[in-house]
């Protein structure tokens, strides 16, 4: 039922707001949330809970309803208390069996006493009807549903800096912001609400004078022009150095500040008692928003359970808005500084029974809130005498608060229990974190202002703003919260934790159990690992553990509190989502020719290139034939490509690479093998020397952004004087190769292209196509061949002038696979693929790469020692007969001796040029010998035979290279 | 309804025991130490006391059990390891785990659901190839097949990953499984409890004593402790404890970090991995989504979550499942990894005498809890390296005879 207008109220009454919740028309206004609307239309029963499928209403309205929790189409895990109204929703509420209001789920309640805590760890493990049972629990299990048809949401992130961020835009945390911009900082207020105040918006107790503050304070801030006010946005967690994630419904901003107010007050906790959880059994906080922000009645005729002022101020709040008040129930022996509000409510005939104690909700036939039923305390704090019963459909309870300190503890502050208050509250906070208000344990709002006056003026002095004024306050008159508001019963359903639908019993039969460490209760009992993970029940589920076992609060500790403050969609932190993926100069030119792509690294090349009417591995040969017979040009611009210069260039590659660099000879190129310091192979690459002090030379394409980063590194360590640049973007680069591969390149360039001018391995610089270029003679492909590396920008331009010059040769482009097997013909191996995460150079054949006798290269000292050791194993070529016939293995398939793995093979291939499948296998030292017959075992389990074989297959003497060949 | 259920519902009283004794003071000696109160101490505890009738045992454990490593995995048990040490190993793993439940008369939830390390490129494929021979080779079913595999087991899956890194196949691993990780140390402890073992919470090592070469005792924040043997089982803290008896280890240690989404109606059925993409995921029987990743790129000896995780996880999870951008990650934290060299774990016999070592657990050691235990309380108790353990010891990286199991990583790191 709605309320005649209320002062300052956050809905719109002219802007009605129609909406389905489980099948039902119902009309709200805007600036509702789904659980006001529904309140509001007197909807009693929002969900189900989820252990026991009892009927829930509203609990707190501030982000922890966990059983209020709605889908719309595809989202799923709506909090109905805080999700905007939105026209045309359809809501029905999540993991009901049938409808919510028939849920089939129910007969769990009345199974209760079969399922205590912890009853899945005692049962269901016969081994095998596990599974059955499982799959039952995975039907009941689970809130909402995921609808796997659901598109994917894009949304956009955004940076910002302030000098001072204030986490939460109460009273205190207002007063923060104003005296931090006071000082001059710029200032952030962010809020979770849809708009700023706080509670001194809300807990009035009708006092004219409160609303007064409020509305001043909130001018002020308008006023401010150093203050910028964010609401409907929460700071998701806290990360070093300040390093802030506001979270709203459209983005994530990520906030660095200077210095962080944290004033995200306290969340109200909830009394225990029987039937705590009937509809209409509420926070008082939560009844005071449905009437000021909402204008919406909570119920008609309540009973206020009180520990403290807060419990009579919102006795005030309902009389003054035509709730009728049965009678204040205050868990205190006296009224306390209640008393001038205990007497304006004696005034108004409520009955204030104090030392007394609510035992337990009555439900009437629907479930729903019907009474209360009172009794004495005792001095033992729990029920005696005769119980009465009061007849009401809602219930507020206030009887203390815990501190929202999520964030203060991920900012890594010590605290500590203050007894004063009843809560933790920091001890000592980080550098350039400060807190106000509530979470530090301060309440009255006078108090409030004063305490927010002086974080703000301390994080602005923190933030290089003014001078630090104002101390901490005297500790709290009177203690906000009572220290166990907790009562036994024997039919239990006195819920501790809502989310999980956990009674105070099982705390103790936890406890029983040996799970007595704050931990270990958490874990068995679930307690807090619900989606409010522990809003409203780690402080009850302390103070229970606390009393059982006998230690104060302070001893017990609490559980680590991690990000996120609230839950965060993955859409929201993912962002747009941002998948790089390089390109070469000459991408285009492959797309025109029909390239077959193929992911390497972060790069996509050519895997082939696709002929009408041709197949994959009829493409992959005739590239590798053109190459063979004529010319080929392949995209090496995915290389990295590498500068190191300076007087100690020379002594820099002679540490990083295996072999020698120092006697490299100016304008000639060699091999190059980096290890790391276990001696195991992980690059290789051509060093080039343009100069005395000037080397060029290239990486794998997968191994470029690492080694570059090792490369830094370690001559940030060793200080040589030298620099070191990435040049791989820079620079497009192509391998010509073939044995007309010179004609082609004649056409183009004026270099003299003879052996004796430029022999293999030589590098020159000269003009290709009018292009500035560098050149190298070298044999990967095992021809006569030329890679040439030009600026990026100049890639295509060279790319057509190869091409066009070429076309008389029948040229063609081949791509990564016939590379593959060009080289594999050649016996070059493929770092990554015929080496492992183990394998050293001396395995693999490259001993000759290896100058063990320099003064040190990393990784030296261990091969020094491993090859002093017997080997393990050797990489060795293998043939299959020409005329083998049916399959042969796949790279990996393993070499069987003696039913023992002997071996594996790392790269096979069909080769034309020598006519049978021909391919690299490590195998143990005694299967190496040439002619050696080996049993490879198929993936489907069969053997095969191969005889190992000398490599190169092709050209073993080199003579593609030389000029008489 | 099960009845064992039913005593529930007899009983006036709650009818459980306790499952862990509390001792108020340490015993002056123990036969044995175990420091650290994970899965792998306790279960080390266990078989000590189960298999080798050595019960003298102390645990000493500086926060509570389970508190490490073991309550921040994400759960999954798979054997599709690329050594014959680590298949035979892992494989024996999976055997005990698959009878625990009923061993401990305690449900761990162990819940077979299937393994799949999805391969988006051909170099992945090639490894998978490798490992799933050796696999097949020692009995561990483990095949490579094809992306309608993967599509038929997880039908909503984005098969390209939204274009940038299409699934070519993957590496299927049927006994892949997960578990409810806390029940484990539970069950541990328990079981140990039930036969002598001292399990001492809140008890921290502040140094040991070793004296010509041989372990005497271990001093504690509540005193002395007379001990010939120590087994270290301290994970993240490795380098701590190792430096207390002067041995020198590669370990290193990285976090990695893991979170969990809100509840959900199940919908995923096996455990998927993406090598490429860095990330796994499984659904639990609460309905959340399990999701991890890579280290964190450097060292660290803390718990520190970082946002740059979660957006990095979130991103790559999304390619994989479009439709979960509404669902709401509710909770990150972060281990401490004992990295290796070659991601196998470093145990057994050391250099001090007395002093046995199960470390360098990285990010695979809670599927390994069962062996772990098993191996090494034979080697506590026989001062004897147990054979499924020998490719694993301390001295391999001495004498370069590393046993290369990155290739097996979940993701890669």
């Amino acid at each position: 039922m709605r309320l005649p207008a209320v002062s300052g109220e956050w809905i719109d009454r002219s802007r009605s707001v129609e909406f389905r919740f489980e099948g039902r028309t119902y009309k709200g206004y805007e600036g509702d949330t789904v659980t006001t609307a529904l309140w509001g239309a007197d909807v009693r029963v929002l969900g189900r809970s989820f252990k026991y499928h009892r009927p829930r209403g509203v609990l707190s309205l501030a982000n922890h309803d966990t059983n209020a929790i709605h889908q719309w189409g595809d989202m799923p895990n709506l909090r109905a208390d805080v999700t905007p109204l939105v026209a045309g929703m359809d809501l029905t509420a999540v993991n009901t069996f049938g409808s919510l209001e028939n849920d089939k789920g129910r007969i769990l309640g009345k199974l209760s006493r079969f399922l205590p805590v912890g009853f899945y760890y005692k049962a269901f493990h016969n081994k095998r009807l596990f599974p059955m049972w499982e799959r039952m629990f995975r039907v009941m299990t689970g809130l909402g549903r995921v609808d796997v048809s659901a598109p994917r949401k894009r949304t956009p992130k955004a940076y910002d800096f302030c000098d001072v961020l204030v986490i939460g835009g109460g009273a205190a945390g207002l007063s923060a912001a104003l005296a931090a911009a006071a000082q001059g900082a710029d200032v952030v207020v962010v809020d979770e609400n849809a708009r700023i105040g706080g509670a001194a918006g809300y807990q009035l107790g009708n006092d004219a004078t409160r609303r007064r503050t409020h509305a001043e304070l909130l001018a002020c801030v308008a006023a401010e022009p150093r203050i910028r006010v964010v609401t409907a946005t929460y700071a998701a967690g806290y990360y070093k150095d300040h390093w802030i994630p506001l979270v709203s419904a459209d983005r994530m901003v990520k906030m660095r500040a200077g210095s962080v107010v944290v004033a995200s007050g306290a969340f109200e906790q909830p009394a225990v008692f029987h039937n705590n959880d009937l509809p209409g059994v509420m926070l008082a906080s939560a009844a005071q928003r449905l009437i000021y922000r909402y204008g919406v009645k909570p119920m008609q005729r309540a009973v206020v359970l009180a520990a403290n002022a807060d419990g009579y101020r919102a006795a005030l709040d309902l009389l003054a808005n035509d709730v009728a008040v049965a009678a204040v129930v205050d868990l205190r022996p006296t009224v306390g500084s209640a008393e001038p509000l205990a007497r304006l409510l004696a005034q108004a005939g409520v009955e204030v029974l104090t030392g007394s104690c609510i035992v337990e909700g009555v439900a009437d036939a629907a479930g729903l809130c019907a009474g209360a039923r009172i009794a004495s305390l005792g001095a033992d704090g729990k029920p005696v005498g005769a119980e009465r019963e009061i007849a009401c459909d809602g219930i507020l309870m206030s009887t203390g608060w815990a501190p929202a300190a999520n964030l203060l503890y991920q900012a890594g502050t010590r605290m500590r229990f203050d007894t004063a208050v009843e809560q933790f509250v920091p001890d000592v906070l980080p550098d350039g974190v400060f807190a106000c208000g509530r979470v530090n344990g301060v309440f009255g709002l006078e108090r409030k202002l004063a305490d927010g006056a002086r974080a703000g003026s301390h994080a602005a002095a923190a933030a290089g703003f003014g001078s630090a004024t104002g101390d901490a306050l005297p500790p709290e008159a009177e203690c906000p919260s009572h220290p166990w508001p907790i009562v036994d019963h024997p039919a239990g359903k006195n819920f501790v934790d809502f989310d999980e639908d956990l009674q105070y019993k099982d705390f103790c039969n936890a406890v029983q159990e040996g799970f007595d460490n704050i931990e270990l209760l958490k874990r068995f009992s679930t307690n807090g690992m619900g989606p409010s993970q522990g809003k409203h029940s780690n402080m009850n589920g302390l103070r229970i553990l606390a009393r059982l076992t006998g230690k104060a609060p302070q001893q017990v500790g609490t559980t680590t509190a991690r990000p996120f403050f609230h839950p965060v969609p993955m859409s929201i932190l993912a962002g747009r989502g941002f998948s790089p993926e390089r390109r070469t100069p000459l991408h285009s030119r492959h797309e025109a020719l029909s390239a077959r792509w193929m992911p390497a690294g972060v790069w996509q090349r050519p895997e082939f290139y696709q002929r009408a009417g041709e197949s994959r591995l009829d493409c992959i040969r005739g590239e590798a034939a053109a190459v063979r017979g004529g010319v080929g040009i392949i995209d090496v611009g995915t290389l990295g490509k590498l500068e190191v210069i300076g007087p100690q260039a020379a002594e820099f590659l002679e540490r990083v690479y295996t072999a020698s660099y120092a006697n490299l000879k100016v304008g000639m190129t060699r091999y190059a093998v980096m290890c790391d310091e276990a001696g195991v192979v992980i690059d290789d690459g051509v060093v080039a020397r343009l100069a005395e002090d000037h080397f060029y030379f290239t990486t794998t394409t997968s191994g470029a952004a690492t080694i570059y980063r090792e490369l830094s590194r370690l001559n940030t360590m060793w200080r040589l004087d030298c620099g070191i640049v990435n040049h791989t973007g820079a620079f497009a680069a192509v391998n010509l190769a073939g044995p007309k591969s010179r004609l082609v390149l004649a056409k183009l360039t004026g270099l003299d292209l003879s052996a004796a001018a430029f022999p293999y391995l030589a590098v020159r610089e000269a003009e290709v196509a009018g292009i500035p270029a560098r050149l190298m003679r070298v044999g990967f492909v095992g021809e006569w061949g030329y890679e040439i590396h030009v600026p990026a920008n100049s890639g295509g331009a060279l790319w057509d002038a190869l091409m066009a010059a070429g076309s008389a040769h029948g040229i063609r482009p081949f791509g990564v696979e016939a590379q593959r097997l060009l080289r594999l013909e050649k016996g070059h191996i493929i770092i990554g693929q015929d080496t492992d995460g183990l394998t050293t150079p001396l395995e693999v054949g490259l001993d000759w790469a290896l100058k063990m006798n320099k003064p040190f290269f990393v990784g030296q000292r261990s091969l020094a020692a491993v090859g002093r050791l017997p080997r393990r194993q050797k990489l060795v070529g293998i043939r299959f007969p020409a005329d083998h016939v049916g399959p042969v293995p796949l790279e990996c398939n393993l070499v069987i001796a003696g039913g023992e793995i002997a071996g594996r093979v790392t790269s096979i291939a069909f080769s034309l040029a020598v006519g049978c499948h021909i391919g690299l296998a490590f195998v143990k030292p005694e299967l190496a010998e040439t002619g050696t017959r080996l049993d490879i075992r198929l993936t489907g389990g069969s053997l095969v035979q191969a005889t190992v074989a000398a490599a190169p297959f092709y050209d073993p003497e080199n003579l593609k290279q030389k000029e008489a060949a | 309804m099960p009845w064992r259920l039913l005593r529930f519902a007899l009983n006036k009283k709650h009818p459980e025991p306790r499952m862990f004794t509390p001792h108020a003071e340490l015993k002056p000696s123990y036969d044995v130490v175990i420091i650290g109160g994970g899965g792998h101490g306790l279960a080390a505890a266990y078989y000590l006391a189960r298999e080798h009738g050595i019960t003298n045992v102390c645990v000493l454990e500086k926060g509570y059990i389970g508190g490490g490593n073991t309550g921040r995995n994400t759960t999954i048990i798979r054997s599709n390891y690329l050594t014959p040490e680590g298949v035979q190993f892992y494989d024996e793993s999976v055997r005990l785990w698959q009878d625990l439940s009923e061993d401990f008369d305690l449900n761990l939830f162990y819940a077979n659901r299937g393994h799949f390390t999805l391969a988006h490129t051909d170099s992945a494929l090639r490894t998978m190839r490798w490992r799933a021979e050796v696999n097949k080779h020692y009995g561990v079913a483990s095949e490579v097949v094809g992306p309608e595999v993967v599509k038929e087991a997880a039908p909503m899956i984005d098969i390209t990953c939204s274009g940038h890194a299409p699934i070519l196949g993957a590496l299927y691993h049927a006994p892949g499984s997960v578990a409810r990780h806390d029940a484990v140390a539970w069950g541990y402890g328990r079981g140990a409890d039930q036969r002598g073992v001292e399990i001492h919470q809140q008890t921290e090592v502040l140094g040991i004593d070793v004296e010509g070469g041989k372990v005497k005792g271990v001093q504690t924040s509540r005193g002395y402790i007379a001990t010939n043997k120590v087994l270290c089982a301290v994970a993240g803290s490795t380098p701590r404890i190792l430096k207390m008896v002067d041995i020198k280890s590669p370990i290193y240690i990285h976090p990695l970090q893991a979170m969990v989404s809100e509840p959900v109606k199940p919908w995923l059925d096996p455990i998927l991995v993406s090598g490429s993409l860095h990330v796994y995921i499984s659904q639990s029987a609460r309905g959340e989504l399990v999701m991890g990743a890579s280290l964190d790129p450097y060292e660290l000896h803390g718990t520190r979550s970082t946002l740059d995780f979660v957006e990095g996880l979130t991103t790559h999870m999304l390619e994989m499942f479009p439709f979960l951008s509404n669902v709401k990650v509710m909770r990150q934290w972060a281990g401490m990894a004992d990295m290796t060299p070659d991601f196998a774990p470093v145990m057994g016999k050391t250099p001090v005498e007395g002093f046995y070592l199960d470390s360098g657990w990285g990010t695979w050691g809670f599927k390994a809890t069962p062996v772990c235990g098993k191996t090494m309380a034979h080697t506590v108790a026989t001062d004897t390296n147990h054979p499924l353990i020998t490719g694993f010891s301390l001295d391999r990286f001495r004498n370069y005879a590393l046993t290369g199991e990155k290739g097996a990583a979940s993701v890669g790191h």
